[in-house]
């Protein structure tokens, strides 16, 4: 491949755009972000995911300047931003809302920002032409936000944030408003701008398949801290936590304690069940407590006793049809339940495990990731 | 600093206007009735300072409020004005409760028509809504001339000058503040309501009492304070429409201070409405937000 | 609660008759000829020429004009920074006393703010005129827009104010760009209800006026209390054509601008 991959995180020579160093935030006794530290580069697509609750808005808000961190320090292209008023930076915000000026046409509201900085009235008719361009917004710029769809004002209030060319966008839930199937192609319409702009982006939602679909790298938020923060197939693949593995997808989580063996540990789960095994580079003491994360998808079923080494024996509990794929949950000898998905590569009359099957649930070594417990 | 004059100029305005003149009343309530003219006894020399303040308190004297005790026309106002205030507040949820129900029973399309019907006589002028009644009510007024007419009555009822026209006074200006919130809490409730009341064997009646009635009750206490509350103080409607036996403290106030000219006298009185309205509005600003935490 | 039955009709119809019909019979007996108000004597629209012609009405209206205009704007100022104070700022030292000094004047009896402003302005040697009056009802119409203003800025969405800081606007910028043009409907109904008390009130401005500035309704009083006058029917239904022409035009137009805001975003497809 001749094109190098985007990955300046890995690069030790790369200025990061954005820093936070031991960044604290606390309302009163609460403490939304709880001493972080890490970097964002230009041109990323970052994005912040978490459930509600977990600090990533105070995160975004503190970036707008809308909120000043109780500890800590937040530098922009190597510049502290803490003295620096929210209409000082170049930052630009999408709000959750939209926040479109009512009594404003969408032209009016796309050239606000430019306005403000005093720009020559051509310099800002240009600009907004662009915008409106880009964002295929032409022919509604004489309309008022309530006489466009959702999708146009999600549009609107987009151009109107990259206006002013800012160094750093940031979007609260760009797309939670929209229903599921223009949120889709809105998706890749965000990508494909910001690709053409190349603005650092900064995303926060609470949709994994939002985050994993737009950013170049997916940070798990939680009580305030950054659980793990890496590309969409490391964070799905190579979770470094119950927390992230649980967060992301679904899971089947097996506790137990590990056995360095070869290139990997032996996991003793159950009594009378047989040992797992995983290969994994973190270490692990004799007889440690582990946690071992298995994607469904990653299990095979089957009627007859595979060839492996990791092989349980169950029987199916509940079928999830779900068109395309189908979710087994297979109950152990022990109770444990273990979720297993297949293709359906077949019509639904073919297929063949039902009810209470006796089935044999089997994955690879390398499957399996293994976690502190 | 912005946010500082955004609160010192208003907050300065109120204590000036409001807030100093109202300790003004307190002061004067207390001071000596004899010097009717200012400066009254005690005057406030700060120029000794605590020792100063110290004499100024002590020539502060309740002898006012005494004063109203000894003479039965001041609490005998305060009673009748209640009286009054309570009577003519149930009055007007007798008539306003109907039109607020019928209000919020009328076809969508009539709604905002109704709604604009009540709250006009709002924006008229309170005086002439209030002159109107007595070419109606007065002995050669409108309504003896149509009684008469039609042979019901031989000879003129007289209501103008008497308590009942104070009722029916009270009860025409105040109904627009009976009305709303009663027709607000209504027009919320869900029509299914009723018909899961009558699924469930109510007749009407009994559906009203016991699903309606309830859901609309703080309408109606919101309505009956907003009625109550100034009517207590009225002025303008005993005087107009009440004849010389109407005992208002409004009315008593405004006499003591124009025609007596006894400010002491007057403020005391003055405070000791207002010490009277608390009660009714605490009442009232609770119901309130009870309401408030109730809707979210 | 959609039940057209005859309770109900007879209810509105009883109900509106009895608002309505002193203020129609009002205006009917303003175009009498006689002398005597309650005997009809043939249509006649002498009363208007008289009351027209006379100069002690005519300054009076002068006065009540000048007085609501200035402290209903006045009032809107300061009740609209009320408003902001009482909605964004939080906590502040002294805030319960500023929201009850806000809160006490709109269920103060008229004749206690009356009585209060008269005494400050005696003790503070102030004399009384058009001056006095305006401060009187600044005072209390400011607390009615406040109300008024703040039920409007509770249901504001911040993050409009906060996208125009985030835009390059200074916080002054912010609140006269966005906020003041998306409020004004509330600031302006703010601004109605001020000048209507002042217009309409008789017992503050008794107690505040001077011996040159009798406002309308004082004029009224004085000459209502000595019984009917056809001159006063004839000012009532000026007064009341006023009113009920701006109310109507008034909804008519909030009404056709809903109309059009729904027709809207109908075809906008949300």
């Amino acid at each position: 491949m001749s094109q190098t991959v985007f990955e300046p995180w890995t690069d030790p020579q790369a200025k990061p755009l954005i820093q936070f160093q031991n960044v604290t935030k606390r309302f009163g006794d609460f403490v939304a972000i709880d001493n972080q530290t890490f970097d964002i580069y230009e041109r990323e697509f970052f994005a912040l995911l978490g459930p509600s609750g977990c600090g990533k808005t105070t995160m975004m808000r503190m970036l707008a300047g809308f909120e000043k961190p109780t500890e800590g320090k937040i530098l922009l292209a190597g510049q502290d931003m803490a003295p620096i008023p929210p209409n000082k930076r170049s930052v630009n915000m999408m709000f959750q809302s939209y926040a479109l000026f009512p009594h404003l046409s969408v032209w009016e509201n796309i050239a606000f920002g430019l306005k403000r900085d005093k720009k020559p009235k051509e310099e800002i008719a240009d600009r907004v032409a662009q915008m409106l361009k880009l964002t295929r917004l032409e022919k509604f710029a004489k309309r008022k936000p309530h006489q466009i769809s959702g999708g146009q004002r999600q549009r609107v209030a987009l151009a109107r944030s990259l206006a002013k060319a800012p160094k750093l966008l940031l979007l609260d839930e760009p797309l939670g408003a929209l229903d599921a199937k223009l949120r889709q192609d809105t998706q890749f319409e965000l990508v494909d701008i910001q690709e053409k702009t190349g603005t650092t982006f900064v995303i926060v939602t609470h949709d994994q398949e939002e985050a994993m679909t737009v950013a170049t790298r997916v940070a798990v938020m939680d009580d305030g801290k950054i659980m793990q923060a890496d590309t969409p197939a490391n964070i799905y693949e190579r979770p470094n936590s119950v927390y992230v593995a649980d967060f992301i997808g679904d899971v089947t989580i097996i506790e137990g304690r590990a056995t360095a063996n070869g290139n990997g540990y032996d996991i003793a789960f159950a009594e009378g069940q047989p040992t797992l095994h995983a290969e994994s580079s973190k270490s692990f003491q004799n007889g440690q407590s582990c946690h071992l994360a298995i994607r469904p998808e990653k299990v095979a079923i089957t009627a007859d006793k595979p060839d492996t080494r990791n092989a349980l024996k169950g029987t199916i509990l509940d079928i999830a049809y779900l068109g395309n794929l189908s979710t087994y949950h297979v109950k152990l000898g022990t109770g444990q339940i273990i979720k297993a998905q297949t293709a359906n590569t077949r019509r639904l009359s073919r297929r063949s495990f039902t009810w209470e099957d006796p089935v044999w649930l089997s994955w690879t070594d390398t499957a399996a990731v293994l976690l502190e417990g | 600093m912005r946010r500082f004059a955004l609160i010192a100029i208003p907050y300065i305005w109120l204590l000036a206007l409001f807030l100093v003149p109202f300790l003004i009343v307190l002061k004067i309530s207390l001071s000596d009735t004899a010097m009717a003219i200012p400066p009254y006894t005690p005057t406030l020399d700060l120029s000794e300072g605590w020792q100063g303040f110290r004499a100024f308190l002590a020539e502060l004297d309740f002898e006012n409020f005494t004063f109203l005790t000894t003479d039965d026309l001041y609490w005998k106002a305060y009673l009748s004005s209640f009286k009054i205030a309570l009577i003519a507040t149930f009055l007007t949820l007798l008539v306003g409760y109907p039109i607020a129900y019928g209000m919020a029973a009328a076809p969508d399309h009539w709604r905002p028509t109704l709604m604009m019907l009540v709250i006009l006589p709002f924006w008229t002028s309170f005086l002439i809504r209030v002159y109107a009644w007595i070419g109606i009510l007065s002995n050669e007024g409108y309504l003896n001339q149509l009684l008469l007419s039609l042979g019901i009555i031989s000879s003129p009822l007289t209501i103008l000058n008497t308590n009942t026209a104070v009722y029916i006074g009270i009860v025409y200006t105040y109904l627009p503040f009976m009305i709303l919130p009663i027709y607000s809490a209504l027009e919320r409730m869900d029509a299914s309501l009723l018909e899961a009341a009558e699924d469930l064997g109510c007749s009407r009646i009994t559906a009203f009492w016991l699903v309606t009635f309830p859901l609309s009750k703080n309408g109606i206490i919101a309505g009956c304070f907003l009625v109550f509350i100034p009517t207590i103080g009225e002025f303008v409607i005993p005087s107009l429409l009440g004849g010389s036996q109407t005992l208002m403290i409004g009315k008593v106030l405004w006499e003591e201070f124009f025609n007596n000219r006894d400010w002491p006298v007057a403020s005391a009185v003055a405070v000791i409405l207002l010490l009277l309205l608390i009660i009714p509005i605490i009442l009232f600003q609770r119901n309130e937000q009870k309401q408030r935490e109730a809707e979210g | 609660m959609r039940r057209v039955t005859w309770f109900n009709v007879t209810s509105l119809t009883l109900g509106f008759a009895f608002l309505y019909l002193p203020m129609i019979i009002l205006i009917i007996y303003s175009f009498n000829a006689g002398k005597l108000v309650t005997v009809w004597a043939g249509f006649s629209t002498k009363w208007y020429g008289e009351l027209l012609s006379n100069q002690s009405f005519l300054d009076a209206a002068w006065v009540t004009l000048k007085v609501a205009v200035l402290s209903s704007t006045i009032a809107t100022v300061l009740g609209t920074m009320a408003a902001l104070v009482l909605v964004r700022s939080g906590r502040f030292s002294g805030r319960t006393l500023f929201s009850g000094m806000i809160y006490a004047p709109l269920v103060m009896p008229e004749v206690i703010t009356g009585l209060s402003l008269l005494l400050l302005f005696i003790g503070l040697n102030i004399d009384r005129g058009v001056m006095t009056i305006v401060l009187a009802h600044t005072t209390f119409s400011m607390c009615f827009v406040s109300v008024v203003v703040s039920s409007r800025l509770v249901s504001f969405d911040q993050s409009l104010e906060e996208a125009a800081l985030d835009l390059g606007c200074s916080q002054m910028q912010a609140f006269f760009l966005v906020t003041l043009p998306i409020i004004a409907p509330a600031v302006i109904s703010g601004w109605l209800l001020a000048f209507t008390l002042s217009l309409d009130d008789l017992v503050i401005a008794s107690f505040t006026a001077g011996p040159s500035s009798t406002t309308l309704p004082i004029k009224i009083w004085s000459s209502i209390r000595l019984g009917l006058s056809p001159e006063i029917n004839a000012l009532s239904t000026l007064m009341i054509g006023v009113v009920t022409v701006g109310v109507i035009t008034a909804s008519l137009i909030s009404k056709r601008s809903s109309m059009k805001r729904l027709a809207d975003e109908r075809a906008a497809g949300t």
